[in-house]
């Protein structure tokens, strides 16, 4: 089990490099995501794995997994949805004021836009 | 009053007058006046305790860790320069209020100048040297806002560049060696510091210690080699000029130099720095002065000059140069801020202030000139007058002073300086005020109101008593310079009196004055001489080198920050993977204790299918829509991960925000390409390729490592398990660390979420206001649009299921306590409910429906929350205890009451309004874009006539 996680982690986190060093916005955008995902497993990750013991408490319940990474990775994701709206918003401004949706700053030669 | 308010009330008061702007000048200028007043007079009722010898203080503890404390102390000195700082802002408000035309912004100044008195004052009462250098700074920093107060004038705004830079600096370096000080004494109490004069000047950092210091004073008070800046800085507003380069901020190093006089003088170093920098500022001034036109450059100089002299005094390292530099303090004060102003009546009344075009104003402003005359004599050291003594006690110094092993350099160069000085005073009154009237003025001058010329009246009123009756003000004199000089010597003086008998300085001043008059009578011919020879020009000097260390940074920048994201991204993942590397490397890995749990085929599957989709997702990238549905998948895996290993919660959470995230980013590519174009070389894929291996092998062995060991201390989770019942009323724990016990947490994170929805709001506002709009209207869309956009099956569906959804949301947010759920979650399924009815209905009939603006919606969320946080104030608990009861109603079973409930009703607001508001922006772009608004939720709607659908149908075309 542990094996499946930490693999899924790094699988995650090797896509999710791969997009973020492209040069578009939304491969960029995808590779955060991903990159999201696997910053999210790896905090909830650390409270160990326990499979069928949820923080829910209950007095037949032998033993709980460890609730406090659970609550810390609630917020990041709901934060992460704010951030990647975020810079949605601005790949999209920057895409719409200037044709162009290029993540690096392109050569002056380039960047003569023709407005409408 | 306490000395805390003394400083406090400018810094408040400040506020006023930039808020009164709209209330008129006279209000504006009155609320400025009456809190320099009201802290004048409360530094007035400590003035007897100072006469009476005893130094006046207040502590507050700020930073007691780092020695940085809130401690004032008020003796003479302090007494002095902020009796000095306050009574000469009284006048220069008045003044300032009646010189500031009607297209200036009164309350800006006013403030600004509030700031710079809080500053001033504050600086000459610290007593603690690290908050001095923070007043310090912002006398720096203010000084820069006036200076450049006409923001219109390119002189202005280089001239306050130029003042900040050099100030700045010397602000910086006298950081250095205040801190030095500091660690020699173990204390950054000034009092303490005053005390050790023996450790000190052992110490061998004394010398860099006094270099750094001295950097500060020379930069701040313009002495040479840092003297350009200050005739650059007339550009500001003459009442600026008048208060902060005459009387108060120049005279701040000074007021340094004077308060470490103790401390730092008396050594071979002090004395050789400081008193050849004071002669040469003194006679360099002296002489630029003379050739200026402008008259406010030729006071500049002469200000520079003063301030020489006054610096070579307390090189001197003696009692008596103490004492003549604190008298010439004071009488320069009093001349030079009446000739400040003298001058910007001049500017004010006749439109210029080119000596060169004036002449003759004796005869039409006959107020000014006998204000002016008065000054400009008592400068130039007229008997009866005040400046006459003190230069006499600077030239009775001189001769006792020997410099570099000769006793004639100090005496002859004093003598030079005070001619000039006395040459350039003729000057001002000769060639502006006497001489025939002309009638070439740009504006015809007469003497200004009562609130122009009332201020430096008053200064010259002050100028006469004090040369004719001396005796008045001495023992005043002797008091601030015994608290100038401390234990360290004795002075000997008992009386400032205006005949000595026939001393050698009698006869220098004489010499001094006739030469003046001499040079007055060549002057024509020496202005020759004087343009014909070649001189450095500092501005050139200084912005040569402003542009040559500008080169040299971005020679060095420019080559490793090129504005290339994918470069920056790089380079931080090579450093963090190398830093990894190398902790894995040289750290100590403990033996694996935990057993590896087995994995069923269920996960084996679920991992495979994650795997795969994420692959994918690498691979088939730049079809984008494809890309979205494979995060779609690997979202949807990570969340069913969730569920497994027991985070219901977050499975919940991460199943929900994929959906908005899925939403949100079909948004975005509506109207970004649909492909991403291949444009990376072969070998640039397999380098990134790469590193993205490295970066993924990187995670998983430290994933895998720590999974397989214990937490190196015990978590403190066991607290939240066994205390979220009793203590929090939840049998949720996560709700309950959430709401309860890192609630603060939560209430940072939902405001955080609602900043970045109204950013979005705001980005998109500035999109649709900016060029990118006329872009947005005439866009085409790249994908043919569907002619039945609201389709009836899906509006139908939506409205029956929304009822259920709400419900759904309801019953999620009630349970989140005791049960999976909670405000975020229930905030997000509410979002997707909404959701489903603009997609189905369309935008504005959804809209139409609204009640609450977004906005309102997040704000009301943050407020509830924080509301419910405060009430535990009332009951004299910390902010967001909660508090929890059970209550029965029958026939309903025992349920709970928490304020925590509330706390997750605030999250919960704050989520819908912050997702709603995100995807609403968006959509707000693509509606400009394309389509007029659907009046009916349904394109087509068999119970409704018109339009006709064929009408419809071309309506869509036309787009």
């Amino acid at each position: 089990m542990e094996l499946i996680v930490a693999s899924a982690i790094g699988v995650l986190t090797a896509a999710g490099i791969y997009l973020v060093l492209r040069l578009r916005t939304f491969p960029v955008i995808l590779g955060m995501s991903l990159l999201t995902y696997a910053v999210n497993v790896f905090l909830f990750a650390s409270g160990r794995l326990t499979i069928g013991a949820p923080p829910i408490l209950d007095d037949a319940a032998i033993t709980y997994t460890d609730p406090l990474p659970q609550a810390l990775v609630l917020t990041a994701i709901v934060i992460s949805f704010g951030m990647t709206a975020v810079v949605v918003m601005i790949g999209l401004g920057a895409y719409l004021g200037s044709d162009d949706d290029h993540v690096d700053d392109q050569p002056e030669s380039d960047a003569s836009e023709e407005r409408p | 009053m306490s000395l805390l308010l003394v400083v406090a009330l400018p810094f408040f008061g400040a506020l006023l007058p930039g808020v009164m702007n709209s209330a008129g000048r006279a209000a504006c200028a009155g609320v400025t006046f009456t809190v320099s007043l009201i802290a004048f007079i409360g530094l007035l009722t400590n003035l007897p305790t100072v006469l009476a010898g005893e130094v006046v203080t207040a502590r507050v503890e700020w930073i007691p860790a780092l020695g940085l404390n809130f401690t004032l102390m008020l003796d003479g000195l302090g007494f002095f320069f902020a009796f000095l700082i306050l009574g000469i802002g009284l006048l220069i408000i008045t003044y300032g209020r009646h010189y500031l035309s009607r297209d200036d912004n009164m309350g800006e100044f006013f403030t600004y100048l509030l700031l710079f008195q809080g500053a001033m004052v504050g600086i000459v009462l610290s007593d603690n040297v690290l908050l001095l250098l923070v007043f310090w700074e912002l006398t720096s920093l203010s000084s820069f806002l006036l200076i450049g107060y006409w923001k219109h004038l390119p002189e202005g705004r280089q001239g306050a560049r130029m003042a900040l830079a050099v100030t700045g600096m010397g602000g910086l370096a006298m950081i250095g060696g205040m801190l030095i000080l500091g660690q020699i004494v173990g204390s950054y109490d000034l009092s303490v510091i005053l005390q050790n004069r023996a450790l000190i000047q052992a110490d061998p950092l004394y010398v860099p210690a006094l270099i750094l210091i001295l950097l500060g004073c020379f930069t701040k008070s313009a002495q040479f080699p840092f003297h350009f800046w200050l005739p650059h800085a007339m550009a500001a507003p003459t009442p600026v000029s008048a208060y902060l380069h005459s009387a108060t901020m120049v005279k701040a190093g000074i007021f340094l130099m004077a308060r470490m006089w103790p401390v730092l003088s008396g050594t071979p170093e002090w004395f050789v720095i400081v008193t050849t920098a004071g002669l040469i500022t003194m006679v360099l001034g002296a002489v630029i002065a003379l050739f200026k036109h402008d008259l406010k450059a030729l006071l500049a100089f002469s200000t520079v000059s003063h301030l020489g002299l006054i610096t070579m005094l307390l090189g001197t390292g003696t009692a008596f140069g103490a004492m003549a530099a604190v008298f010439h303090i004071l009488n320069h004060a009093t001349f030079k801020a009446a000739l400040f102003m003298s001058a910007g009546i001049v500017d004010h009344e006749a439109h210029t202030r080119d000596i060169r075009r004036l002449g003759g104003l004796r005869r039409l402003m006959p107020v000014t000139f006998g204000i002016a005359t008065l000054a400009a004599l008592s400068m130039a050291g007229i008997p009866f007058l005040n400046g006459f003594l003190s230069k006499e006690m600077m030239l009775e110094e001189a001769t006792h002073t020997m410099l570099f092993g000769s006793e004639w350099l100090v005496p002859v160069l004093a003598t030079v300086g005070s001619l000039f000085s006395a040459a350039y005073c003729f000057r001002f009154i000769g060639h502006t005020f006497l001489g025939p009237v002309r009638d070439d003025y740009p504006h015809k001058p007469h003497d200004p109101g009562a609130g122009m010329w009332v201020p430096p009246a008053i200064l010259v009123t002050l100028v006469v008593v004090i040369g004719v009756a001396p005796f008045l003000v001495q023992d005043f004199v002797f008091l601030v310079a015994k608290a100038v000089i401390g234990d360290v010597a004795m002075l000997e003086v008992k009386y400032i009196k205006i005949w000595h008998g026939l001393v050698p300085a009698l006869y220098m001043s004489i010499i001094a004055v006739v030469g003046g008059l001499a040079l007055m009578l060549i002057y024509k011919p020496l202005l020759k001489v004087w343009e014909t020879t070649p001189r450095p020009e500092a501005k050139v000097i200084f912005e040569a080198i402003v542009e040559a260390a500008a080169r040299m940074a971005q020679s060095i920048i420019h080559p490793l920050h090129n504005g290339s994201f994918t470069r920056y991204a790089m380079i931080g993942l090579v450093a963090m993977i190398a830093a990894g590397y190398h902790a894995w490397t040289t750290g100590t890995v403990a033996e694996p204790v935990r057993e590896l749990q087995a994995a069923g085929a269920v996960p084996i599957a679920g991992w495979g299918m994650l795997v795969a989709a994420t692959a994918g997702l690498v691979l088939l990238h730049r079809n984008r829509l494809l890309a979205l549905i494979l995060i779609g998948i690997v979202g949807l895996m990570v969340s069913i991960g969730f569920v497994y290993l027991s985070a219901p919660d977050l499975a919940m959470t991460q199943f929900t925000v994929e959906v908005v995230t899925i939403i949100l980013l079909l948004l975005a590519l509506n109207f970004l390409p649909n492909q991403t174009p291949v444009e990376s070389t072969v070998l640039r894929r397999i380098r990134d390729a790469a590193v993205a291996v490295a970066g993924g092998l990187a995670t998983f062995a430290l994933a895998y490592h720590y999974m397989l060991r214990e937490a190196v201390t015990t978590p403190i989770s066991e607290f939240h398990l066994a205390n979220s019942y009793k203590g929090g009323g939840g049998t949720n724990v996560v709700n309950v660390i959430l709401v309860d016990f890192r609630g603060f947490d939560t209430y940072g994170e939902i405001i955080v979420l609602g900043i970045a929805a109204l950013l979005i709001y705001a980005l998109t506002e500035s999109l649709l206001n900016g060029p990118v709009r006329r872009r947005l209207l005439n866009r085409v869309p790249d994908q043919p649009r569907a002619g039945d956009m609201h389709p009836m099956m899906m509006v139908v569906l939506t409205r029956v299921i929304m009822p259920v959804v709400l419900l759904v949301g309801f019953y999620i947010f009630l349970r989140g306590h005791n049960e999976p759920g909670g405000g975020f979650i229930a905030g997000l399924i509410v979002s997707i409910a909404v959701v489903m009815q603009y997609m189905a209905s369309g935008f504005a009939w959804t809209s139409a429906r609204l009640r609450y603006p977004y906005h309102g919606v997040i704000g009301a969320g943050v407020l509830v929350a924080g509301f419910t946080g405060i009430g535990s104030w009332f009951v004299a608990q910390p902010f967001l205890t909660s508090a929890f009861t059970y209550v029965r109603i029958p026939p309903f079973d025992k349920f709970e009451l928490a304020t925590a409930a509330l706390f997750d009703l605030g999250v919960f607001l704050a989520v819908v309004g912050a997702v709603m508001l995100s995807l609403e922006s968006f959509s707000r772009l693509a509606r400009r874009a394309d389509m007029p608004d659907a009046e009916f939720p349904m394109d087509i709607d068999p119970s409704r006539s018109d339009p006709p659908p064929v009408q419809t149908a071309e309506l869509k075309e036309g787009n």
